[in-house]
């Protein structure tokens, strides 16, 4: 199994590509869209990253065991918020100090 | 008694071939950075937790946050990114003096991103932000702004420090490119750094919205 | 599978390879670095074992008249961090795991000899760091290391313990991430994923929770070190934090770390049940999927231990139900283990006595955990000694058992020699029994209402405590005898054949001790694991 090489071009594109990315949740954090703010933010963030590894990691071209790794290692992040999340959502009652609303 | 036996030089005496010693420290580096990713996940964690609870705070807090340097470091440092990969793919395809002159420059964009870095933090300890017994705020919200900045303080702090390591290591991998250490069949150092390089990289895309631009929609 | 002739003595083998303390400190043979292990955490048992007697006299009595308060939360402390950081998870990764994972897949040595070397000087680095802490006083957190506790109040040796827990973290995370590797990597021609002894299944499960969970709690411990150090408040509720955001953090990887210490001693058991039982094991995917299903639910329970700190509710609900799903993938492995001895041609020898011993005492432990699961109990329970009971039987029970069932099981194939059977019978039972005794009754105290991290108690609880320090008696001289026959042996114990058991694996194909490199043959695999019926067919034939 040798490797793939990704031509310089691709590279190219991916970095601009992500250059823009920056450039538009820059621009998208001054308007108010309520809660499409933080979506639009961490969406962006999440296909930046995506590119990343994708093409500067090279995961697209790797084997499938890689692929399975990098995608445990987000899914126990996932697990690690989402379980703590579900404790600090449903507590309902007891307001953390400095709460809002 | 290593690496003394009939074997091609550069393949360690326990692998059978390149190929079996290449992969096997690919995978090493991806499962070494699930542990990285864990490791700022229990920071990232403490993050949600904490903006869920006083929004408001850490909406005031990322106002005193200069956005604009932000965003021209998460330019420099994708930039290094960039010339990481162009490393990487210049140790893929055999060429050695592209291989020192990409590292040198991700080097050269790292030190940029530290230095602005440096600007950033001094400006947050005369302003009094840094968190701790000379931790100032007249504003209201005062303890969750000082939360926030306890957060902005570790998260960026554990991530420039994984800059200076990185740093460290590309410097060595650069003399060792610069020797003829590596060649198209056997270049797993300079991948391997690439793979961490790009992994604080991403951290650092997932920071700059947190930190920097979340909540600024927000008037205060 | 071919039969390797004997030749005993003389023969060239990692251990006289080369001489000298420096062929021992620099060394990158995995089986040399196994024994470097097993100096440093046997040295660390005892040290565990000192605190743990020290507590049990003082509690002897009801008054607490040996030792101050303080001291006394000193000693538990010592005696947890010890036996938890330095003891329990290493111990069987990094020494059997360590030295048997290459030989059982026929590989030269693990991926990255130098990143296990390594592992081992962090390791120490760690443990000097809490040694250090230790000599300066110690440290009365509890191995917990609570907020705000910790961060704020506490005004013991807490940074440098909790640095030495952070270090030693780092490698755990080595060992694991050279096991995942060479597991993937290294496996000899023929070794598929379902021919793999269920003792490397075992590994790799135990490999996944380091790789996953020690990072989480490196951080956890960084930030109550960077509070106290900085003065800074992440976890202060003044600054809207959150005491109990650490509980999270800490057992996001503590509790998962119960099965770092567990899921290696079932590797062990599943090795021992069936080679002296002579048989193949019942559901082989079933038990190697236990692994991996134990790994990665053990990671969503973690909440069970803050039932009563204010955690949610609803979150507690949620907690229940998937702590008592580990149940299941952990009786797969107890009925398919009982299902093996069915029938089975069952021999009595040591390692089977110890193998026996964890079945009945991990299920006592297991079952008892699932009454803590549940919400109602553990409210009446939590923080009493029914708690300290139940991981006891887990972690002593279960773990140290399978620990030691491996040490008598491959004590031939480490070091070339044989030791006394009768004393190791002795052993065995003396520890099965004083086992029962020293944390049975701690069974019935903290369902009485004894809490747990006390020097004193009312006094009619003297019967059971002293009951339970009896049995720390007979535990500690069961615990002593293997020290002494083990050392023993390393001089004058009969040299052992190749495979002094008559068991099935491919550790068992080369010569006792093994030479440097494994295998004089580059071995190639052709059979399904424990495969004893055409192994006996074959000697028949012969």
């Amino acid at each position: 199994m040798s490797e793939t090489i990704t031509p310089v071009r691709t590279y190219l594109v991916v970095f601009l590509a992500l250059m823009v990315l920056t450039a538009i949740t820059v621009a998208v954090a001054f308007f108010e869209l309520g809660p499409l703010n933080d979506i639009a933010a961490m969406g962006i963030a999440i296909t930046k990253a995506c590119l990343v590894i994708l093409y500067f990691m090279h995961v697209r071209h790797s084997s499938r065991l890689t692929k399975v790794v990098v995608v445990a290692g987000f899914l126990w992040l996932l697990f690690l918020i989402g379980f703590t999340m579900s404790d600090y959502l449903t507590r309902g009652m007891i307001s953390m100090q400095g709460t809002i609303g | 008694m290593q690496g003394e036996s009939s074997h091609s030089w550069g393949l360690a005496h326990h692998f059978d071939s390149f190929d079996q010693q290449r992969e096997a420290s690919n995978l090493g580096m991806w499962v070494f950075l699930v542990t990285e990713i864990m490791f700022f996940g229990g920071l990232f964690t403490a993050y949600v937790v904490y903006r869920s609870g006083q929004g408001a705070a850490f909406a005031l807090g990322s106002h005193e946050l200069d956005i604009t340097l932000g965003a021209i470091n998460t330019a420099v440092l994708i930039g290094s990114s960039l010339t990481m990969a162009l490393a990487v793919w210049a140790a893929q395809t055999g060429r050695r003096k592209a291989i020192v002159g990409f590292i040198l420059a991700t080097i050269l964009l790292g030190g940029v991103f530290l230095g602005i870095k440096v600007v950033e933090y001094s400006a947050k300890f005369e302003h009094h932000l840094v968190p701790g017994p000379n931790f100032h705020w007249n504003g209201p919200e005062a303890p969750g702004v000082e939360m926030f900045f306890n957060l902005y303080f570790l998260m960026t702090g554990l991530h420039a420090a994984h800059m200076v390591i990185g740093m460290g290591i590309l410097l060595v991998v650069a003399i060792l490119a610069w020797r003829g250490a590596f060649s198209p069949e056997n270049h797993n150092l300079v991948e391997g750094i690439g793979l961490y390089w790009h992994f604080v990289d991403i951290v650092w895309i997932f920071l700059f919205p947190l930190l920097y631009l979340l909540g600024r929609n927000i008037q205060v | 599978m071919s039969v390797t002739v004997t030749t005993p003595a003389r023969r060239k083998n990692y251990l006289n390879a080369d001489y000298g303390i420096k062929s021992w400190l620099l060394t990158q043979d995995h089986k040399r670095i196994a024994i470097l292990y097993l100096v440093s955490i046997t040295f660390f048992f005892v040290l565990g074992g000192v605190m743990a007697a020290l507590i049990r006299v003082e509690l002897a009595t009801p008054l607490g008249d040996m030792v101050e308060p303080d001291t006394y939360n000193r000693l538990f402390t010592a005696h947890g961090v010890v036996m938890v950081f330095l003891f329990l998870i290493p111990s069987i990764p990094a020494v059997l795991g360590n030295f048997l994972i290459p030989l059982m897949i026929g590989a030269k040595d693990l991926a990255f000899p130098k990143l296990n070397l390594g592992s081992w000087y962090v390791y120490n680095l760690g443990a000097i760091l809490m040694v250090a802490a230790l000599l300066r006083g110690g440290t009365d957190t509890g191995w917990t290391f609570y907020t705000p506790y910790s961060s704020t109040f506490a005004d013991s040796e807490v940074i440098l313990t909790a640095l030495g827990a952070f270090v030693v973290g780092f490698s755990s995370i080595m060992t694991g991430l050279n096991f995942i590797v060479t597991i993937h990597r290294m496996r000899a021609p023929g070794l598929t994923w379902f021919r793999l002894p269920l003792f490397v299944w075992a590994h790799y499960g135990t490999s996944l929770i380091q790789i996953l969970g020690t990072p989480v709690v490196a951080i956890a411990i960084l930030l109550v070190a960077a509070e106290r150090l900085l003065h800074i408040g992440i976890f202060d509720p003044a600054l809207g934090g959150d005491p109990v955001l650490f509980q999270h953090l800490f057992w996001f990887y503590s509790h998962p770390a119960v099965y770092i210490m567990i899921l290696p001693s079932m590797g062990v058991i599943s090795e021992l049940i069936t080679a002296f039982s002579r048989k193949r094991i019942f559901g082989y995917k079933f038990v190697a999927f236990s692994s991996l299903a134990i790994a990665v639910l053990g990671f969503l329970v973690w909440g069970h231990h803050l039932f009563v700190s204010s955690q949610s509710i609803y979150a507690g609900l949620i907690f229940s139900v998937l702590s008592m799903l580990v149940a299941v993938p952990s009786a797969v492995k107890v009925f398919n283990w009982t299902a093996t001895l069915y029938q089975g041609s069952i021999s009595w020898q040591t390692p089977m006595i110890y193998a026996l011993g964890f079945i009945g005492l991990f299920v006592v432990g297991g079952l008892t955990g699932t009454m803590l699961a549940t919400l109602g109990i553990d409210m009446h329970v939590h923080d009493t000694y029914f708690v300290v009971a139940h991981f006891h039987y887990i972690m002593v029970g279960g773990a140290i058992m399978g620990y030691l069932g491996g040490l008598h099981f491959w004590w031939p194939k480490i070091t070339g020699r044989l030791y006394s059977v009768f004393w190791s019978k002795i052993s065995a039972g003396l520890i099965f029994v004083g086992f029962n005794l020293t944390f049975f009754p701690q069974f019935l105290l903290g369902y009485m209402g004894m809490p747990r991290r006390y020097h004193s108690y009312p006094e009619e609880f003297q019967i059971l405590n002293v009951l339970s320090s009896a049995g720390a008696t007979i535990l500690g001289l069961g615990y002593l005898l293997p020290l002494i026959y083990f050392t023993w042996s390393m001089r004058y114990g009969e040299r052992a054949s190749d495979n002094p058991w008559g068991a099935y694996g491919l550790e068992w194909e080369t010569s006792s001790p093994p030479p440097t490199l494994n295998f004089d043959e580059p071995p190639v695999v052709t059979t399904e694991a424990y495969d004893y019926l055409a192994m006996r067919d074959k000697k028949t034939a012969a």
